[in-house]
C-alpha cells in the first residue's frame, strides 16, 4: 500500500472518508423532503465565497462557509415566504452565486481558472494540513446534527406540518439542516468540487432506498455507500491519474444502477413472503349485498 | 360545565386575498366527539387548521386546554391527523418510524424509553397494524396510510384528537378499524374534533355536528339525520363535487 506512505494521499483519504459519511448523512434529510437539489444549489452560491476568499486573500474554505451558511439561510427564508414564485428566487440566487464567484475570482490577484477548477470539480491531493483542521471540526459539527437530531429531523422531513403540532422548533431545525447542508457543501468541495458535491449527497441516499424499507437503514447504507465511493474514487484517481470529484460520482453512480438491478427480485420475494400462501384472488358469489354492507356500527 | 378544550370565538381567516372564514364559534368540551360538516370550500378544514394554529386568524380569539393559543405550549395534549393521502416521505420509512415520530411530544431530546416504546406498539395495535410495523410505508394501501397518520397521532396519548377528513380515500374495511380505535379512545375520555365529508360508520360516536357553509356555522347541534340514498346501509359516496357552487348543502346529510 505505497498509497499511504505520502502525507498527501493520507490527507486526501481521511478527507475523503469523512466527505463519504457526511455527504449522505446530511443528503437524506434533503432527499426525504424532496429538495434533492438544494445542495446544488448551496454549492453555487458557496462559489461567491470562494472568490471572495481570494479577493480578500483569506481562507477560501472559511469564507465559502461563511456565504454558503449564509445563502441557505437566504434560500430557508425563500421557502417560507416565497409563495408562487419562490423557484425562480432560488434560480435568481443560484445563478447569482456562480456568476459571483467566477467574477470575483477573475478580480483576483490569486485566482486564476486554474484555481477556479479545483474548487469547482475538486482537488483532493491538494488538501493542505490547515484544510484538515477545518474539515474536521466541521465533520463533526454535521455528524453531532445528524445523527443526535435524528428522531426531530425525521420527523420535520417527514411531515412537515404535523411536527409543526408536535411543538417541535421547526423553523429552526429546518434551519439547522439548511446550514448543516451550507456547512457540508464545504467540506466536500476540495474532494469532489462544488459542482458534483450534490451528487454525494443524493446518489448515496438514493442506490441505499433502492433495497432499503425503513429509514435507519437507509440512512446505515447511504454512508457506507459513500465511504465506499469515496475512499475507491480517491484510490483510483491516484493509481490512473483522473480526477477524483468525476470518478467518485461515476462510482456511485454505477452503485446506484447495480442496487437498482438488485433490487427487483429482492422486492419481488418480500412481496411474495408478504402475501402468504393462500392469498390468491377468489370469486364471490354475485348477490344483493356485498359482505361490508353488513357491518353495522351500533355501539 | 368545566373549561372548554378549544374555545374559537368569531374566527376569521383568510388563505391569500379570499375569506375562508368569517365570525366561527366553535367551542369543544372535554369528552365531546365533534365533527365538523360542510361541503368543499366551506371553510371546514381552514377552521380546523386554525385551531392548531396552522392557518392564522385574522380577527376572533382561539383558547386551547383553558389558555390563549399566543401561550399555549403544551402540544402534546393534542393528536393531529393532518388530512393526506400517503404516509411517506421522499425516503423509505417503516410503519414503526412514521408513528414513532408521533412520540416526540412526550419524549425528551428525542430518546426513546420503554414507555414510549410501549405507546407505539399500543398505538400500532390501536389501528390493526401491529404486524406490518417493520413494513414500508410506501408498501401500504390508502386505508392503511390513514391508519398509519392516525397511530402517529394516538402514539402521544393526546388528551384532544383533531383530524381532517380521517376517512377520506379509506375503504370500507379500514373504516371500521378507524371506527372501533377511535371509540376505545373515546371511552378513556379523549376530546375529538374531526372534519369529515359524511358521518359513516362514525356517526354513532359523534356527540354534536357544527356544520359550515361558506366560512359560517349553519348548524350547530345533534348530528343531523342521513336521508334518501345517503342513509343506505353502505352508501358510497361516489357522486362528484366539482360544483360546490351549485350544489351548496350536498354534504350527504343534509339533502
Amino acid at each position: 500500500m505505497e498509497i499511504l506512505t505520502y502525507a498527501f494521499m493520507q490527507r486526501a483519504l481521511i478527507a475523503a472518508l469523512i466527505v463519504g459519511i457526511t455527504a449522505p448523512a446530511i443528503g437524506i434529510y434533503l432527499v426525504q423532503r424532496r429538495q434533492a437539489l438544494m445542495g446544488d444549489g448551496i454549492g453555487h452560491v458557496a462559489l461567491t465565497g470562494v472568490g471572495l476568499g481570494f479577493l480578500l486573500n483569506t481562507s477560501p474554505v472559511w469564507v465559502a462557509t461563511a456565504v454558503a451558511v449564509a445563502g441557505s439561510v437566504v434560500m430557508e427564508l425563500i421557502r417560507w415566504y416565497g409563495k408562487t414564485r419562490g423557484d425562480l428566487a432560488l434560480a435568481m440566487l443560484f445563478y447569482g452565486g456562480m456568476a459571483g464567484g467566477v467574477m470575483l475570482m477573475n478580480l483576483s490577484d490569486a485566482g486564476s481558472n486554474a484555481n477556479l477548477g479545483t474548487y469547482l470539480f475538486g482537488s483532493i491531493t491538494t488538501v493542505s494540513p490547515q484544510d484538515m483542521t477545518t474539515i474536521y471540526v466541521l465533520a463533526a459539527l454535521v455528524l453531532a446534527i445528524t445523527i443526535g437530531l435524528r428522531r426531530q429531523l425525521f420527523a420535520v422531513c417527514q411531515d412537515e406540518e404535523f411536527a409543526r403540532v408536535t411543538g417541535l422548533p421547526v423553523r429552526l431545525l429546518n434551519l439547522l439542516v439548511a446550514v448543516t447542508a451550507a456547512v457540508t457543501v464545504t467540506v466536500a468541495m476540495r474532494v469532489v468540487g462544488l459542482l458534483l458535491v450534490s451528487a454525494l449527497m443524493v446518489i448515496p441516499v438514493a442506490a441505499a432506498q433502492q433495497i432499503s424499507r425503513s429509514f435507519a437503514v437507509t440512512f446505515a447504507v447511504a454512508v457506507a455507500i459513500g465511504v465506499v465511493v469515496t475512499l475507491t474514487g480517491t484510490a483510483t484517481s491516484y493509481y490512473v491519474d483522473v480526477p477524483s470529484g468525476a470518478t467518485i460520482v461515476l462510482f456511485a453512480i454505477a452503485l446506484f444502477v447495480a442496487f437498482t438491478a438488485l433490487a427487483a427480485p429482492l422486492a419481488k420475494k418480500r412481496a411474495k413472503a408478504a402475501a402468504g400462501p393462500g392469498d390468491g384472488c377468489t370469486l364471490e358469489v354475485p348477490g344483493g349485498r356485498t359482505p361490508a354492507d353488513d357491518v353495522s356500527v351500533a355501539g | 360545565m368545566n373549561q372548554p378544550v378549544i374555545d374559537l370565538r368569531a374566527a376569521t381567516a383568510a388563505l391569500g386575498a379570499r375569506p375562508v372564514l368569517r365570525g366561527v364559534d366553535l367551542t369543544v368540551h372535554g369528552g365531546e366527539v365533534v365533527a365538523l360538516l360542510g361541503a368543499n370550500g366551506s371553510g371546514k378544514s381552514t377552521a380546523v387548521r386554525s385551531v392548531i394554529g396552522q392557518v392564522p386568524l385574522t380577527g376572533g380569539t382561539l383558547s386551547l386546554f383553558g389558555t390563549e393559543f399566543r401561550r399555549f405550549r403544551d402540544w402534546a395534549r393534542i393528536g393531529y391527523v393532518p388530512q393526506r393521502t400517503t404516509a411517506a416521505g421522499g425516503v423509505p420509512a417503516t410503519v414503526r418510524e412514521v408513528v414513532t415520530s408521533g412520540r416526540l411530544a412526550r419524549t425528551k431530546l428525542g430518546i426513546l424509553r420503554k414507555a414510549d416504546r410501549a405507546a407505539v406498539h399500543h398505538a400500532l395495535e390501536l389501528v390493526g397494524m401491529a404486524d406490518r410495523a417493520k413494513d414500508s410505508v410506501n408498501a401500504l394501501s390508502g386505508g392503511q396510510h390513514q391508519r398509519v397518520l392516525i397511530a402517529r397521532a394516538l402514539a402521544g396519548e393526546p388528551e384532544l384528537l383533531i383530524m381532517d377528513e380521517p376517512m377520506a380515500g379509506v375503504d370500507l374495511a379500514s373504516q371500521e378499524v378507524l371506527a372501533a380505535a377511535l371509540r376505545e379512545q373515546v371511552a378513556r375520555g379523549t376530546t375529538v374534533l374531526l372534519v369529515l365529508h359524511e358521518l359513516g360508520p362514525l356517526e354513532p360516536l359523534i356527540d354534536r355536528a357544527v356544520v359550515l357553509r361558506d366560512g359560517c356555522v349553519v348548524h350547530d347541534g345533534p348530528p343531523p339525520e342521513a336521508v334518501g340514498q345517503h342513509a343506505l346501509p353502505g352508501h358510497d359516496h361516489v357522486h362528484p363535487h366539482a360544483d360546490a357552487a351549485a350544489e351548496p348543502l350536498r354534504t350527504g346529510l343534509l339533502s
